[in-house]
């Protein structure tokens, strides 16, 4: 009777995962070679439902990976590549240790070199996918691009980082892509909107980084490789789809102005070929030279009832967007040197606006200061010299406060030495219930087209507007309190007369004109209903009342927090009017 | 004179001869002449006379002997290389010495006959001439003229020879011209003081020099004193010669156009080297078995972009089905800006909170800052570090599809119907009954609906008219009241009370004459049974005097302290339950007709904690600490056993029609047992915030009622169907408070009124409530 005895860990998911040793063993790599391998094929660990089933009986801590993952990599060519490259560094060792310098010279000839195309077009079937997943390779592109050419990484790298992050940009002009921006204590963050896909990148500001010790330069560097292939034939297909030439080039106009006038300051053209390309002021050349684009309308569909709302609703985005799109178009913007340049260019030009800057900040400028035209001067110190009549002289947040709000802010809080408004993520979508800004309700009412109350004129009534809203306030909580009164009376009255009914027995008997109770219907029905709603939680299940639990202490804790958040803020508030009218 | 000649300069004695036999014969000719003694003299043939030399002269011509040692091959003394280096030289600048050679003709022609001075004179200008020319052959020409010059020109004058001129000190003359004539000293009697003059008078004293040779005082020109000073001084004697002159190079890469030899090409130039041949099979075996690579061609594809997704084809598309995209990383909000509003800044304590927190637990890994402009906004230190964190996330973590719940949790909330429309239940608290003062632990309703009786723990059991809350009666125990029942038999009117180990029955008599009658009747029955049961456990008695007044007419007497008692549907038997763990007397069913009392089981089973008597048929509940057992008193066997899944029950109720039980326990649960479905809780119920004391069913409503420490009574509405395939619905109607909870406890017992709506509460705070 019975057959074999059946052997644990034989069939089931012990079998469907394998430790990360043994892959690597399976794969005869070092770790490092499968650590570059694991990132460039984008091949990453698995937690196993039943971590003691398939760790085989013991609980250590193992990293999993699924065994299909690494039958796949099994074939991967650049497996082979690895191989061959090890293989080399051995050969070169020997080599070098004979002193064979010819064989050294013939082996570096043949130093291997692989290719990541075909990865990238495995991992990224369609052009949308690898689109989508843009958004880490530009961070890490704009942080390498950053980098002093010292050693953390190879120069060329670096160069082509560069060179990468500077053709996205223009793309971004190119296609008026960009849709937020948001300056933050990291760096600057923006976010374009590229076929559909909405890509956020961070740009650290520039200064030179402390390079800590503790960050594998190994892993980013892979990763940057990888990065920078997919990079390019992103950029490849995008310039493409917008008829721009690849290898981008100036506009022939652009070009012969530049030309005139920095001859003399570069050295090589092919050297400040991408200078002057990431001085991001002129515009591309084009395969097929186009005057305008022609704006593609939205087909009318004949519609009915509740989708003719939506479409309005969409049109009047379009619209908007459209408007976004050509926020700057017709100012004229002079960039002072202490502002980053590149940022406020980048800005200025993806909205249409015309900028320059001083000739010895970057080469590009296009018309000096003194150019009567000029409507607004970005400056960031407290106060400037010369000063010309006809332009405004504002801080840089402005541009990037314009554009998140989607329209010309007035400039009067933006000049020069004046405290800044709080500057918003635009990133933020707050859901009723959350906690809103002040600022950001301002904003939103400039964007509906109210006309803000001039502030400094009417500072005291704004005050006293204030004060009557607190006092609003308070009598709206004063009304909440004495509801809460009212329950607490008739609670009372009620234990009153219980103690009169229970004592009454001995005591006299009296029987006393009772009041007629008002009852609020409204209120009752209320209650009744929180009531059931009560009654029928109690008879929840187990799990779904964990998480009913669970979800109501998160939608708890969330009002808290926004409660919390007003709190601090009336109470600066407060602090602020009182400091200003101990002032006066 | 050829002899003599020649033991001078070598070079110096046969170039005369040379030139006048082949004025035209190019310099490096001579130059390999030179060569020739050179090796002549290696290869001893130094001893052979001057004929041989003049007639390895006459070979020359042919150069036969020359292309056996070609430059190229030749290695001797340093001097040999120069010259070497010379002819070479020449040979590159062959065009210049077809003019050289004229020049020196010139120069011998012309200058023959002249003196020393104007030789030195024209020495200048010819190098003045030659200077184009490279230094080296100029320096070569020098020799060449020096030699042949000289040693004609001062045998002109004197044939001595060389030699010492002491010789010819006494004599009058100093040797002899050509013709053979002496050469007489001048008359020189100079003696000092004519020495002196001479120096006084003779500006060109300092520059007079006596010649040995011929005797005669010879002036030095300017040149001649300069050439002196300049050799004094260690210079190179021509005033025009550059030391510094740029080097030319005499192998260059540049090729030939004649051939350095004119030699005809070994045989072995024509055949391909057997050693090559070897080295070269070599080399192809090794690149044909590939181990060495051919140098790889610059590719220069890698670095270029294309169009990579020009075709998408979907098969590769369903493979990454699995893939999960890593999730993007999450925007930043207000606080991260580098001028956030006010409120998002952090207060002190937050701060200092935020510090003492563990990185991983902190809610944002940064502080927010705020910067009163854009330029003092300084570079963020841990900028590398999050990207290389976000690195590692993206290789490093494991990855699973959570699906978010993205519940409305309205819709969690299970739809029951509406309490409103399963009224009537009891919803207001409406009497309270005092006068108890302490716990009460027991209540229960007369089966007509008219008396409440409750006992308490200050030893006295009070009886009350339901519908005015007023006590009627008390009776005193004398002891703590653990339970009490009514009779359920509407015909008698009897209660039994647990206090101790005794179980009283107490005759109220607060019903028609009738009835009290009956229960007389009843009390006094089974006198004659009595003898029967002597040996039992119980002892049963009747009471006299004062108890008698009271209302108290029996008394059974237990071994053990009894927790509870409760009565059989008809009213004639009674069981009483005596919790023990050693014993298998936990639980006494006495008749009150027959005054007997039998224990049913001989076995311990655990803790008995209550039992209950089914409503119709002949069934017993035990309720033990975990479970309860069904037991057939006709058949005398259990029937089921149901798990009730908690820890410790603490009370039980049968529901009238009999198939439902729910047990209440004291880890706050409820469990309702379908005893059609299964000995597991059809539905466990967890109201209760603390442990479940009483629980109780309506005789006529679908509703039931439970009480816990938490001082809430809880009205459910259970609809029991008639159709067996549809389940009990359970919807808990109404929350009843109104006890105060005292010293942990908080509802102690809990019973329905037998035809109202209405739930009886006793609790902890010595009151006693009606609800309606």
């Amino acid at each position: 009777m019975g057959g074999l005895q059946k052997k644990k860990y034989e069939r089931g998911s012990a079998t469907n995962y394998i430790t990360r040793n043994k892959a690597r063993k399976k794969l005869s790599l070092s770790l490092p070679d499968f650590r570059r391998l694991c990132i460039l094929k984008g091949i990453y660990p698995h937690e196993p439902k039943h971590k003691k089933k398939v760790n085989k009986g013991s609980t250590a801590p193992r990293t999993f990976y699924l065994l299909k993952d690494i039958r796949f990599l099994l074939h991967e060519p650049i497996v082979g590549k690895f191989r061959e490259y090890k293989v080399f560094v051995r050969k070169l060792k020997k080599a070098y240790g004979k002193t064979e310098w010819s064989s050294v010279e013939r082996l570096k000839e043949n130093k291997p070199v692989y290719k990541l195309d075909h990865i990238i077009k495995e991992r990224y079937p369609s052009f949308i996918d690898a689109l989508r997943d843009i958004d880490d390779a530009l961070c890490m592109c704009f942080l390498f691009s950053t980098f002093a050419r010292t050693g953390k990484c190879h120069v060329q790298t670096i160069q082509l980082c560069r060179r990468l992050t500077v053709e996205w940009m223009n793309y971004v002009i190119a296609s008026r892509a960009l849709k937020k921006v948001f300056i933050s204590i990291k760096g600057i963050y923006y976010q374009a909107e590229a076929m559909g896909q909405l890509i956020t990148w961070l740009v650290p500001y520039q200064f030179s980084h402390d390079h800590p010790t503790d960050v594998d330069y190994r892993v980013m560097a892979t990763f940057t490789e990888f990065y920078t292939t997919l990079l390019g034939f992103i950029n490849f297909r995008l310039y493409h789809s917008l008829n721009l030439l690849y290898p981008p080039k100036l506009d022939v106009k652009a070009e012969s102005e530049l030309k005139e006038e920095n001859d003399d300051d570069y050295a090589m053209n092919s050297e400040s070929y991408l200078e002057k390309l990431s001085a991001l002021s002129a515009s591309l050349a084009r395969v097929v030279s186009t005057a305008e684009e022609e704006e593609a309308e939205l087909d009318q569909f004949p519609v009915e009832g509740e989708d003719m709302a939506n479409m309005e609703a969409r049109e009047r985005e379009q619209k908007q967007e459209e408007a976004q799109k050509k926020l700057f178009e017709g100012l004229k913007f002079f960039l002072n040197r202490e502002v980053p340049r590149e940022s406020l260019a980048f800005l200025i030009r993806c909205f249409g606006g015309e900028v320059s800057w001083d000739k010895s900040v970057c080469i590009g400028s296009t018309y000096e200061v003194t150019d009567e035209t000029i409507t607004h001067q970005i400056v960031d110190r407290p106060n400037i010299d010369k000063q010309y009549i006809n332009r405004y002289y504002i801080q840089p947040q402005w541009v990037y406060d314009c554009v998140n709000a989607k329209i010309i802010l007035p400039v009067e809080d933006y000049f020069l030495g004046v405290t800044l408004p709080p500057h918003l993520s635009p990133f933020v979508e707050e859901k009723d219930g959350d906690y809103v800004p002040p600022e950001k309700l301002k904003i939103m009412a400039l964007q509906r087209g109210e006309k803000p109350a001039h502030e400094q004129e009417d500072e005291e009534e704004e005050e006293d507007d204030d004060e009557e809203e607190e006092e609003e306030e308070e009598e709206e909580e004063e009304d909440n309190e004495e509801g809460e009164d009212d329950e607490e009376a008739e609670e009372k009255n009620l234990k009153k007369m219980e103690e009169q009914r229970s004592q009454g027995k001995s005591l006299t008997v009296k029987v006393t004109a009772g009041k007629v109770k008002v009852e609020n219907p409204a209120r009752l029905e209320q209650e009744e209903k929180a009531e059931e709603k009560r009654l029928a939680i109690m008879m929840m299940k187990k799990k779904e009342k964990y998480l009913y639990d669970k979800i109501m202490f998160g939608k708890k804790r969330k009002v808290r927090e926004a409660n919390k958040l007003a709190a601090k803020r009336k109470a600066h508030d407060d602090a602020e009017k009182s400091k200003k009218k101990a002032r006066k | 004179m050829e002899e003599s000649s020649s033991s001078g300069t070598r070079s110096g004695a046969q170039r005369p001869k040379m030139k006048e036999k082949e004025p035209e014969k190019s310099v490096k000719k001579r130059n390999k002449e030179e060569e020739e003694e050179e090796e002549e003299e290696i290869f001893d043939f130094t001893k052979k006379s001057q004929e041989e030399d003049e007639d390895e002269e006459d070979e020359d011509a042919s150069d036969s002997e020359d292309s056996v040692f070609s430059g190229l091959e030749d290695s001797g003394s340093d001097e040999d290389e120069e010259e070497e280096e010379l002819s070479d030289d020449e040979d590159e600048e062959e065009v210049d010495l077809r003019v050289e050679p004229r020049h020196t003709q010139q120069v011998e022609t012309g200058t023959v006959k002249k003196t020393e001075k104007e030789e030195e004179e024209k020495k200048k200008e010819k190098t003045e001439t030659d200077e184009v020319e490279g230094g080296a052959t100029e320096e070569a020409k020098r020799e060449d003229e020096y030699v042949h010059d000289s040693s004609d020109e001062e045998d002109i004058r004197n044939t001595v020879g060389n030699v010492p001129m002491e010789w010819y000190r006494d004599f009058p003359h100093i040797g002899y011209n050509l013709d053979g004539k002496k050469i007489y000293k001048p008359i020189r009697n100079k003696d000092e003081l004519d020495d002196f003059l001479d120096k006084m008078e003779n500006p060109d004293y300092w520059r007079t020099v006596p010649d040995k040779q011929t005797g005669s005082d010879v002036v030095l020109s300017d040149e001649q004193v300069q050439l002196v000073n300049r050799l004094q001084r260690g210079q190179f004697g021509d005033a025009n010669f550059n030391e510094y002159e740029p080097q030319v190079e005499f192998f260059s890469r540049d090729v030939m156009l004649h051939p350095v030899t004119n030699r005809p090409a070994d045989k072995r130039s024509f055949i391909p080297s057997l050693i090559e041949k070897e080295k070269v099979s070599k080399l192809v075996h090794a690149i044909k078995m590939g181990w060495i690579k051919p140098r790889r061609v610059e590719d220069d594809s890698r670095g270029r972009y294309y169009d990579l997704w020009a075709n998408e084809d979907s098969s590769i598309l369903a493979r990454h089905k699995m893939h999960l995209p890593a999730p993007k990383i999450p925007l930043p909000g207000h606080q991260e800006s580098y001028n956030p509003p006010p409120e998002y800044l952090f207060t002190d304590e937050e701060r200092a909170m935020w510090e003492q927190q563990d990185p991983c637990d902190r809610k944002l890994p940064f502080v927010p800052r705020k910067f009163s402009s854009l330029r003092q906004v300084p570079a963020f230190s841990r900028f590398i570090h999050e990207r290389f964190e976000r690195c590692l996330d993206l290789y490093l973590c494991p990855r699973q599809r959570k699906m978010r719940v993205n519940v409305n949790p309205e819709d969690l909330i299970p739809k029951l119907p509406k309490p409103k429309d399963l009224q009537p239940f009891p919803t207001t608290q409406s009497l309270v009954y005092r006068g108890h003062s302490g716990l009460v632990r027991s209540i229960s309703v007369s089966p007509s609906g008219q008396w409440l009786a409750s006992g308490s723990d200050d030893g006295s059991v009070r009886f009350w008219e339901v519908c005015s809350s007023r006590c009627l009666r008390t009776v005193q125990v004398g002891g703590a009241v653990k339970s009490l029942a009514w009779n359920p038999n509407l015909s008698v009117c009897l209660l039994a009370v647990a206090l101790d180990s005794v179980v009283l029955v107490l005759s109220p008599s607060l019903a028609d004459r009738q009835v009290v009658l009956s229960s007389e009747r009843l009390l006094s029955a089974p006198q004659e049974a009595e003898p029967n049961e002597g040996a039992g456990p119980v002892t049963w008695s009747e009471t006299e005097g004062e108890e008698l007044t009271q209302g108290i007419r029996l008394k059974i007497q237990h071994p053990k302290a009894v927790q509870q008692v409760t009565w059989h549907a008809k009213g004639d038997y009674l069981a009483s339950v005596m919790p023990d763990h050693s014993s298998h007397m936990q639980v006494l069913i006495h008749q009150l007709s027959r005054r007997r009392s039998q224990n049913p089981f001989r076995k311990n089973k655990g803790l008995v904690q209550c039992v209950s008597f089914h409503p119709v048929r002949p069934y017993f509940f035990v309720g033990t600490q975990r479970s309860v057992r069904i037991y057939n008193l006709v058949k005398q066997e259990m029937t089921k056993k149901l798990q009730a899944n908690s820890k410790w029950i603490s009370s039980m109720a049968v529901h009238p029609g009999g198939d439902h039980v729910i047990c209440g326990s004291y880890d706050c649960r409820l469990s309702w047992f379908d005893l059609d479905l299964s000995t597991k809780p059809y539905k466990m119920l967890r109201h209760h915030k603390k442990a479940v004391r009483g629980v109780a069913y309506h005789r006529l409503y679908p509703l039931f009622a439970s009480a816990s420490d938490d001082g809430a009574v809880i009205v459910c509405h259970g609809t029991v169907y008639n159709d067996l395939l549809q389940n009990p619905l359970l919807v808990p109607v109404k929350v009843l408070r109104g006890h105060d909870i005292t010293a942990d406890l908080g509802v102690l017992d809990v019973t329905f009124h037998p035809t109202q709506p209405w739930v009886f509460s006793s609790g902890a705070d010595a009151t006693v409530r009606l609800f309606t």
